[in-house]
C-alpha cells in the first residue's frame, strides 16, 4: 500500500487506513534508528527544505535528522536572516525554493491553512510541520506511535488532553488521528481556553481536571503559553497550576498504567509537576524519539514511493 | 432625442407598479409609461427596441461600494467601478471614505465628485465620520455636506468611542444626512479573520464573535435613539442584528439597515479551504444566520441590499489567509445573487426586491432617483431573470478579481443599463 497524497497538509482529511499505514512504516523506520550507523541511502538525490516562520527546535532537528538518516539533501529556512524580513511574500519565497529544486517543503507557520496555502502553490510536496492553531499532524502521529507502543492499539482507550486547546494545534490533530482510530477523546482546560462549539465533535469537554482525568490511559499535557495570562485567558500561572497542572495526586485518579506525555517544551512545575515529568508514567523522551521515526516514514512515503522502509 | 422600450415588464416599486408596457425616455428624461407607439414620435431622432420577456426597474441604486480612488488606484478607479456598476445594473452608487486621504474634508469631496462627473454612472460619496479614518476628532461634516456628500460613514474604521459616536450623530442631524455605519466592536476582533463557530475551530483559525457585530448595532441603535438621527446599520449579517433593528424600528427610531448579497449567499462554510475570496468583514456566518436575513428581508426589517463591493489586488489575497485582506467584490454578482438566492427560491417577491435595490436606497439618501415616475432622470435597468450565467472574474469590469463565486452558475442579469437616457451597458445586447 502507499499513500495516495501529495501532501500531509492534518489528520483530519486522513483515512484510518494512512494513518495505519504511517505508523506502521514509523515501526520500522524505528529500527534504522535503533542501528550503529544511523543511514540508508534510500532517499539519496531528493532535496528537503525546512521553511519556518515560527520558532521551532524540536520540531525541526527532528525533520532534519530524518531527512538526513535517509540521505536526503536538507536545507533549512527560517524567517530571521531571510529575504522573507524584505518583505518577499510566502507565495515567491515558495515558488523561489521550488525553481531550486526542492522535492518536499517542512513548513512551518503561524497562520492557519499556511500548509494548504503551500500545497496549492508548489508542485513539490508539502508536510505540515505546525499551521497556526490548525493542524500538527506530525505531532499527532509521533503522539498516536508511542500510545501504539505502549498500549498496543486505540479501540477504546481514553485520552485526555489537558490545557490551552483553543490555541493548540496538536489537540486539534490528536483529536482527529485518536478519534477515527476508535479512541475516546477527551480535552480539559480553562472555559477560556476551549474552542468554540468544540462539544460538537467526538470529544468530551471537561473543566474540571480530577473529573476528565477520571480512568483515562493517556494523559497528554498540553504546554501553557504565558503570554496568554496577559490577554486575560486565565489570572495567574499559580491559579492555572492549582486547577490544571498535572502532578502526581491528581493522577491517581487515572488507570494505574497510564501514560503520561508532553509535546514539549514543558513548563516544569506549571502545567506538569517535575516528579510526573521525570516519574514512571512518563514517555516524554519516547515521544521525542517517535518523532524522529514518524517523519522519516512520511517523508519515505511521499518521496520514496512505497513499500517498506526496512527492506530497503 | 427620444428611446422606447416596447413591451417589457415594468417594475416601479416607488408607483407601486408592476405592469406590461412600454417605456418612453426623452431627452435624458423618462416621459411616458403606456402603450406607445413608435410611429408617433419622430423617428429619425430615436429608436426603438422589443424588450420582450425581459424585465424594466428604474436604475439600481448601491449604498455601498468601495471605489478606492483617491490612493489605492491599483484595486478600482472611479471609472472601473462605475463601469462595474454599470455592467450590475446600477446607475447610482455611494462610494465609502476609506481612501487615502481620507475622504473627510470639502477638497476630497470635490474631488471624488469630479471623478465621478466623468463616469459611466452617477457617483454619490460618502463623507468619514471622524478625521482621517481615527475615530477621535469629528471630520468637518458640514462642509463635506455641502460639498454634495449625501451621507456620513465611519465604514472599516467603526467609531469605537460611544460619545464621540453619539456627537456625530448629533451633528448630522443638522444636515439630515444619514450617519452609515459599520456595526464591529473591534476589542472583541483583533486578529481574526472568520465567524467563530465550528467551522473556525475546525479550521485553527482566530474567531470572530457575532456579538463583536450586535454589540455595536445595539449601541448605534441607542445612540440613534438618544440623538434622533437617521441611522443606517451597514452589512447586517447575524439573527441578533436582525433582531436589534426589529427592537429598533419598533421603537420608532429613525433606522435602516442593509445586507449584502454574500449573506444571504454563503455560509462560514465557503472558508473550509482557506478560501480567501471568501474572507470578508463582518465575516460569512451560519445557515441559521442566512435563514434569519432572508427572514428579515422579507418582512421588512432589512430595507436595502447593498453590495460592499470591495475590490482588492491578487497580491492582497494571495497569502495567507490571516494576512489576507477583507472583502470581495460585489457589483458585477449582485443581481444573480439576488435572483437566484431571492426571487426564484421564492423568499421575495420580484417587486420588493427591486424596491431594496432602488425606492429604499434612494430614500435614504434623499436622491431623485430609483424611481420610473415622469419627469424623472431616465436611470434605467433592463433584467432578464431567466439568463443563465457562469460567474468569470476574468471577464469583470472591475479590477477586482475577488469573488468566492468564480466559476458558480446563478440566474438573472443585468442585459442592459441605461443612464440619464444613455445607454451605458448593453448597447450591444439591445439590438
Amino acid at each position: 500500500m502507499q499513500l495516495q497524497r501529495k501532501d500531509i497538509l492534518g489528520l483530519q482529511d486522513m483515512t484510518p487506513e494512512e494513518i495505519g499505514l504511517i505508523l506502521e512504516t514509523a515501526k520500522s523506520s524505528k529500527d534504522i534508528l535503533a542501528r550503529p550507523v544511523k543511514k540508508v541511502p534510500i532517499l539519496r538525490g531528493k532535496s528537503v527544505c525546512t521553511l519556518f516562520y515560527e520558532n521551532s527546535t524540536r520540531t525541526r532537528t527532528s525533520f532534519e535528522l530524518a531527512a538526513k538518516i535517509m540521505s536526503a539533501d536538507t536545507t533549512s529556512i527560517s524567517v530571521a536572516g531571510s529575504s522573507i524580513n524584505k518583505g518577499e511574500s510566502y507565495k515567491d519565497t515558495l515558488l523561489t525554493l521550488e525553481a531550486m529544486g526542492v522535492d518536499l517543503f517542512v513548513i512551518r507557520h503561524g497562520a492557519g491553512g499556511a500548509a494548504h496555502f503551500a500545497a496549492n502553490t508548489v508542485k513539490s510536496h508539502v508536510i505540515n510541520a505546525g499551521d497556526g492553531m490548525h493542524e500538527h499532524p506530525t505531532q499527532g502521529l509521533l503522539d498516536m506511535l508511542t500510545i501504539l507502543e505502549n498500549k498496543g492499539g486505540f479501540d477504546g482507550l481514553k485520552v485526555l488532553l489537558v490545557g490551552d486547546i483553543m490555541h493548540s494545534r496538536v489537540a486539534r490533530s490528536n483529536l482527529w488521528g485518536l478519534s477515527k482510530m476508535g479512541a475516546e477523546v477527551r480535552f480539559c482546560g480553562p472555559s477560556t481556553l476551549l474552542p468554540s462549539e468544540i462539544d460538537k465533535l467526538s470529544v468530551k469537554v471537561y473543566t474540571d481536571i480530577d473529573e476528565a482525568i477520571d480512568g483515562v490511559d493517556v494523559v497528554n499535557v498540553l504546554r501553557i503559553q504565558l503570554e496568554r495570562m496577559n490577554k486575560g485567558f486565565f489570572p495567574s500561572v499559580s491559579e492555572y497550576a492549582n486547577l490544571f497542572g498535572i502532578n502526581k495526586n491528581r493522577l491517581r485518579g487515572a488507570k494505574s498504567d497510564v501514560l503520561v506525555m508532553h509535546p514539549g517544551p514543558m513548563n516544569r512545575g506549571i502545567e506538569i509537576t517535575p516528579d510526573v515529568a521525570d516519574g514512571e508514567f512518563a514517555v516524554i523522551t519516547d515521544q521525542v524519539t517517535n518523532g524522529v521515526a514518524v517523519r522519516m516514514a512520511l517523508l519515505y512515503l511521499l518521496l520514496g514511493g512505497g513499500g517498506n522502509v526496512a527492506a530497503a | 432625442m427620444w428611446l422606447l422600450l416596447k413591451n417589457g415588464r415594468i417594475i416601479d416599486p416607488s408607483q407601486g407598479m408592476d405592469t406590461a408596457a412600454d417605456l418612453l425616455i426623452e431627452d435624458g428624461l423618462i416621459s411616458k409609461i403606456g402603450s406607445i407607439d413608435a410611429s408617433t414620435l419622430n423617428s429619425s431622432d430615436g429608436v426603438a427596441y422589443d424588450i420582450s420577456g425581459l424585465v424594466v426597474t428604474p436604475g439600481l441604486i448601491d449604498v455601498h461600494v468601495h471605489l478606492r480612488e483617491p490612493g489605492f488606484e491599483y484595486k478600482e478607479t472611479i471609472e472601473t467601478g462605475a463601469l462595474a456598476a454599470a455592467a450590475g445594473g446600477f446607475t447610482t452608487i455611494l462610494g465609502m471614505p476609506n481612501t487615502k486621504p481620507v475622504i473627510d474634508n470639502r477638497a476630497v469631496v470635490e474631488y471624488v465628485m469630479n471623478q465621478g462627473r466623468n463616469s459611466a454612472v452617477n457617483v454619490l460619496t460618502s463623507g468619514a465620520a471622524t478625521k482621517d479614518n481615527e475615530g477621535k476628532e469629528m471630520a468637518e461634516i458640514g462642509e463635506m455636506v455641502k460639498a454634495g456628500a449625501v451621507a456620513i460613514s465611519d465604514d472599516a474604521f467603526p467609531v469605537q468611542s460611544a460619545d464621540l459616536m453619539r456627537r456625530v450623530m448629533e451633528y448630522a442631524k443638522m444636515f439630515d444626512v444619514p450617519v452609515v455605519t459599520h456595526c464591529e466592536d473591534k476589542s472583541m476582533t483583533e486578529g481574526a479573520s472568520m465567524n467563530e463557530g465550528l467551522t473556525c475551530t475546525m479550521l485553527g483559525l482566530r474567531p470572530w464573535p457575532r456579538q463583536a457585530e450586535e454589540i455595536m448595532i445595539w449601541r448605534n441603535i441607542l445612540l440613534a435613539e438618544l440623538s434622533g438621527c437617521r441611522l443606517h446599520i451597514q452589512h447586517v449579517t447575524t439573527a441578533g442584528g436582525v433582531e436589534a433593528i426589529r427592537w429598533g424600528k419598533s421603537r420608532g427610531i429613525k433606522l435602516t439597515a442593509e445586507t449584502c448579497p454574500h449573506y444571504f449567499s454563503l455560509t462560514d462554510q465557503a472558508l473550509t479551504n482557506y478560501d480567501q475570496n471568501a474572507k470578508v468583514n463582518p465575516p460569512l456566518r451560519t445557515q441559521a444566520d442566512v435563514d434569519a436575513i432572508k427572514a428579515a428581508l422579507a418582512d421588512g426589517t432589512i430595507d436595502i441590499i447593498a453590495t460592499d463591493h470591495a475590490p482588492h489586488a491578487l497580491q492582497e489575497k494571495e497569502v495567507e489567509f490571516q494576512n489576507a485582506a477583507f472583502g470581495m467584490v460585489g457589483l458585477e454578482t449582485a443581481l444573480p445573487l439576488v435572483i437566484t438566492n431571492l426571487v426564484k427560491t421564492g423568499v421575495l417577491p420580484l417587486v420588493d426586491v427591486i424596491a431594496k435595490l432602488t425606492a429604499a436606497p434612494a430614500q435614504l439618501l434623499g436622491i431623485k432617483a430609483g424611481t420610473l415616475s415622469e419627469g424623472a432622470p431616465a436611470d434605467v435597468t433592463i433584467i432578464d431573470i431567466d439568463a443563465k450565467i457562469t460567474v468569470r472574474s476574468a471577464e469583470f469590469k472591475s479590477k477586482g478579481r475577488n469573488t468566492p463565486l468564480e466559476g458558480t452558475e446563478l440566474t438573472g442579469k443585468a442585459v442592459a443599463t441605461i443612464v440619464g437616457g444613455k445607454v451605458v451597458h448593453g448597447a450591444d445586447m439591445l439590438r
